[in-house]
């Protein structure tokens, strides 16, 4: 006689009860391919329930400076890792320099990201906004840059200086990129 | 794979409690799921996801992303964070009876 063994109920563990955990991200680069692994990553954290902060500084107010966002670039000059896609043979560095190369690159660039479902810049970070992702902006860059709070996205929750950011990010993991 | 026992029915799960056999959920199986996460009551919103979800699971062979519930099941990010709150693309996965997603977005 054979008997079927029944095991108890598993359920996941969605770590409802767990201690709040926080991640605060730092974009310091207006280059395209710098603006995405930030944003990637933290819709990853907000997904998972960690609350999630974004502070723009440097040329990361490009990413949500109204007047720059749209046009976030990607050249291929500086980037020794730069080859086509599906092919290991490096792309000489010179090329990069020549007229065009930057905008083809980035046209290049936002196919490929787009093809995986990725919004563009400012659709993502209206996205993660709306998903609860806390967005600052850089008082001494806001300065610096001459820019005034209108040129900046609404997403945006406001212009912090660094002591702010580091009194709301106690706690965090902080990923500066 | 362990065979468990939900709502009087035989199931089969991974590790994490997630079912395997995708013809194994019914909405009577789904509403216990919802339950054992803390969704007392799944609602027609809730319905709504969970039907998108199996559709688009049967057809595709992947469980959808919250980006792909928004933009082709129509149904916005924002209210998924309210029907399965903290954790929207794992949990709606579990309580439609599918696998967790692999996309990153």
């Amino acid at each position: 006689m054979t008997t079927t063994e029944t095991a108890p109920v598993i359920v996941p563990d969605f770590g409802d009860e767990a201690e709040d955990r926080k991640i605060a991200f730092i974009c310091s680069k207006g280059n395209l391919d710098m603006a995405y692994p930030a944003l990637i990553m933290a819709n990853g954290a907000v997904t998972e329930g960690v609350e999630t902060h974004i502070f723009f500084t440097f040329w990361g107010m490009d990413m949500i400076n109204k007047g720059t966002q749209d046009n976030l670039q990607f050249t291929m000059l500086g980037n020794t890792a730069m080859h086509m896609p599906n092919s290991e043979k490096h792309i000489p560095q010179g090329l990069g320099g020549l007229p065009g190369m930057t905008g083809y690159a980035t046209k290049m660039l936002k196919e490929q990201i787009g093809g995986l479902g990725v919004p563009e810049v400012p659709e993502f970070l209206h996205e993660l906004h709306e998903m609860g992702v806390q967005l600052w902006a850089c008082k001494m860059s806001v300065d610096m840059m001459d820019l005034e709070e209108d040129d900046l996205m609404d997403e945006v929750e406001a212009i912090i200086n660094v002591n702010d950011f580091i009194e709301l990010s106690d706690g965090a993991q902080i990923i500066f990129v | 794979m362990t065979v468990t026992a939900i709502a009087g029915k035989e199931i089969h799960v991974d590790d994490e409690g997630f079912l395997t056999e995708y013809d194994e959920w019914d909405e009577e199986l789904g509403a216990e799921l919802a339950k054992n996460i803390g969704i007392d009551e799944l609602t027609d919103d809730h319905l709504n996801v969970i039907t998108f979800l199996r559709d688009d699971y049967a057809d595709q062979g992947e469980t959808a992303t919250l980006r792909r519930v928004q933009t082709v099941g129509g149904i916005p990010t924002k209210e998924l964070f309210v029907l399965f709150p903290k954790k929207p693309a794992k949990k709606m996965a579990y309580v439609s009876g599918l696998p967790k997603p692999v996309g990153c977005i």
